[in-house]
């Protein structure tokens, strides 16, 4: 009884093997072996931040291109392209590490709470309703959308202020996180050593009077940090200071000169005084 | 008695200021006019600062085909044309004119004698709607003279009337009809003039028996030279003021999916809009005003008032009796659909209908529960549609699965919300959905 199901189940798992094979034969999908093996390298986090669909199409992407120019793995950055383009036979193209910064101070205490949300606690839905609990209309909501689409933990919710809180050390600088966000409050700047940065932490756009009452850290335009760097990386434009990260050479000038504190420098040694 | 068939849920209607007739809030020293009261495009302005106006005077052009004309609700100088926050902090474009007297443009007739007599051509009449600046006053804004433009393979046979005031506390409708009842009537014959027919249905909730007595015993003097105007009472139940739920509630016909409503062969009218429309037509006057009511279980003395466009809600918030102790929430237009507002100080425009004020026990909203597949709110949705299961897919962000379960048929009613046992916030979520995939097919079809 035994041996007949027994001899019965291999006759069929045979015959059954041989199918497969002739049809895996006649049905066969070529495809570059390369794609696996550049798939193999990549990180396989799928977040899309080199405006692939996954890392699957960023491989078949990097295969079928004459050069890696324009083509960047964001979280592996510049040694995963290089042993990308060892696998293609090709250079792989010079990138900057990028990190995501938070450009709102919303420590509740420095700009006036007007309202109170009671609904369902996700920023693009508060958007669609109003501007936020407190005065300023460009202001972080607080309800972590950001936090949610980061792949890599990177963001987090400060407990103590509300605020948004970026960890350099985790953030790869895929842009998720700037997809997320329905005010434009993160923004992807280079990565510094000892993760030390400098920018413009608002994104308020109206006239001084107005963004200074919304708040007591917003950028009011004044362009004295304009006058002040020396290597022309700061714009005013619509009442706000924005530094260009590739031509800052973070000297702090315009730090110390920023009358509202919307300036931030991370990171730096305290200067004693 | 009739009404839609699908879903639908029963809100205490809570129409405490049925009864107080309609008071004039006094004109302000300063208005705010905003350019943007209607959907479309924002009207481009048409005076500088500095200028003149006179009360009824064009200061904004319409800026598209979709778009509506803006009028001084005033006369005075042009302070200043800046952009300014409303109760929800969104920046508008808005002209802020400094009062002076009451001066009304030449022609506008602002009596309240009854004129039934018009003479213009379908053409004429379309025309004067534009210029007057008339957009849908039930809440959409939806620009009139739009909507009697029906696409030619649209054959319209009838004329719907939304007399139906289904959110509950709104009142200002209801006075409207037994206030200005001829004068509906008048805008109801211009309207079927405009479209060229004969017949029109007003519907009208049975909680409002004076007013659809009061419209019936006028039938007889209106329904001459062919005109077949029907006062209709339907069965209390929301969203009955819904434009799709109208049109099945008193015709039967379906709006199919997709389609637009003047497809079934009717063109819906709010009630209010009629009488904007006869106010234009018979008597040269552009909206300058608009109808809010001002209620709540605890205000001191509410009621409907009537109000110039840019006048800040305050002002007839202040007149009921201010803000009572122990509000929770003020809510822009009604309970249903309305949205909470941050502050008062914000222009009266087409948009605002009413100011309701909650308690703090009213207001608040239940714990968010999980869950527990009871299909209340599918019994609710009166478009039927599963709101369950399209809030976890906007939740998701599964866009491509919630198109194909057609979230953008939702009109936004909140019956799942109000239905939910769990308290779960289902129309946040559709909303949200509904949004994103609008975009994702506006972006397709531009392709």
């Amino acid at each position: 009884m035994v041996l007949s199901s027994v001899l019965v189940l291999t006759i069929i798992g045979l015959v059954s093997a041989v199918l497969l094979y002739f049809l895996l034969q006649k049905f066969k999908v070529e495809e570059d072996p390369r794609i696996d093996q550049v798939q193999e390298v990549l990180p396989g986090a799928n977040c899309g931040g080199c405006g692939s669909a996954g890392c699957r199409n960023f491989a078949e992407r990097c295969v079928k291109a004459d050069s890696l120019e324009g083509l960047n793995c964001p979280v592996g950055g510049a040694e995963t392209m290089k042993k990308v383009g060892g696998i293609l036979g090709l250079a792989a193209a010079e990138s900057t590490p990028m990190v995501a910064v938070v450009k709102c101070q919303t420590v509740c205490n420095e700009r006036p709470v007007t309202s109170k949300y009671d609904g369902a606690l996700n920023c693009h839905i508060s958007q669609t309703l109003f501007t936020g609990e407190s005065t300023c209309p460009y202001s972080c909501l607080g309800y972590g959308d950001c936090v949610n689409a980061c792949k890599f933990g990177a963001l987090s919710i400060s407990p103590k202020t509300g605020s948004i809180v970026v960890d350099p050390d985790k953030c790869t600088g895929c842009g998720s996180c700037v997809k997320a966000c329905p005010k434009h409050i993160m923004e992807l700047r280079k990565k510094w050593p000892k993760n030390r940065q400098i920018y413009v932490k608002c994104t308020n756009e109206d006239k001084g009077g107005i963004a200074r009452k919304d708040c007591a850290t917003a950028c009011i335009g004044c362009s004295k940090c304009v006058k002040e760097c020396q290597f022309e990386a700061i714009t005013v434009t619509n009442n706000l200071a924005h530094i260009d990260t590739m031509k800052c050479r973070l000297c702090r000038k315009c730090v110390a000169v920023c009358p509202t504190g919307a300036i931030v420098a991370e990171n730096f040694p305290k200067i004693n005084n | 008695m009739k009404t839609f068939r699908l879903g639908g849920v029963h809100p205490h209607d809570n129409k405490i200021t049925a009864a107080v007739p309609f008071r004039k809030v006094p004109v302000p020293e300063e208005v705010t006019i905003p350019l943007d009261q209607h959907i479309g495009a924002p009207a481009t302005v048409c005076i500088a600062v500095g200028d003149k106006v006179k009360a009824g005077q064009t200061i904004g052009n319409p800026g598209g085909f979709v778009s509506a004309a803006v009028h001084s609700s005033v006369s005075g100088t042009v302070k200043r044309i800046d952009r300014v926050r409303d109760a929800w902090g969104v920046y508008h474009p808005c002209v802020i004119i400094t009062v002076e007297g009451d001066e009304w443009l030449e022609g506008i007739d602002t009596s309240d004698t009854l004129v039934k007599e018009c003479a213009l051509e379908p053409k004429e009449i379309l025309d004067k709607i534009t210029a007057s600046g008339i957009v849908g006053l039930g809440g959409a804004c939806f620009p009139t003279q739009v909507k009697l433009m029906p696409p030619k393979d649209c054959k319209i046979d009838t004329l719907i009337v939304n007399a139906v005031e289904c959110e509950p506390y709104l009142t200002h409708n209801h006075r409207l009809m037994l206030e200005k009842g001829d004068e509906i009537m008048v805008g109801v014959q211009i309207l079927l003039k405009a479209l060229g027919i004969k017949k029109a249905i007003i519907g009208v909730e049975n909680n409002k028996r004076d007013a659809i007595e009061h419209l019936q015993s006028l039938l007889p003097t209106y329904n001459i030279s062919g005109y077949d105007i029907e006062v209709t009472p339907l069965k209390l139940k929301y969203p009955q003021g819904g434009e799709k739920q109208l049109i099945q509630a008193l015709t039967g016909r379906v709006v199919r999916s997709g389609a637009i409503p003047a497809a079934t062969g009717a063109v819906v009218q709010n009630v209010a809009t009629v009488f904007a429309v006869y106010e234009a037509v018979q008597k040269n006057k552009p909206i300058t005003e608009i109808a809010l009511t001002v209620s709540g279980k605890r205000v001191a003395n509410p009621g409907n008032f009537i109000l110039r466009i840019g006048t800040p809600l305050s002002a007839a918030v202040d007149m009921a009796g201010g803000i009572p102790d122990g509000t929770g929430k003020l809510i822009c237009g009604g309970p249903m659909m309305g949205r909470s507002m941050v502050h008062l100080n914000t222009p009266a425009n087409k948009r605002t209908s009413a100011v309701v004020m909650l308690d703090e026990s009213e207001a608040v909203r239940g714990k968010v529960e999980n869950c527990i597949r009871c299909g209340k709110c599918v019994e609710a949705c009166p478009m039927g549609l599963e709101p369950y299961l399209l809030s976890k897919m906007s939740k998701m962000e599964m866009y491509d699965e919630a198109e194909q379960h057609q979230i953008f048929d939702c009109i936004e009613c909140g019956c799942c919300a109000f239905s939910c046992p769990s308290n779960r916030p289902l129309l946040d979520y559709v909303r949200l959905g509904k949004a994103q995939v609008m975009s994702i097919m506006k972006s397709r079809n531009n392709k």
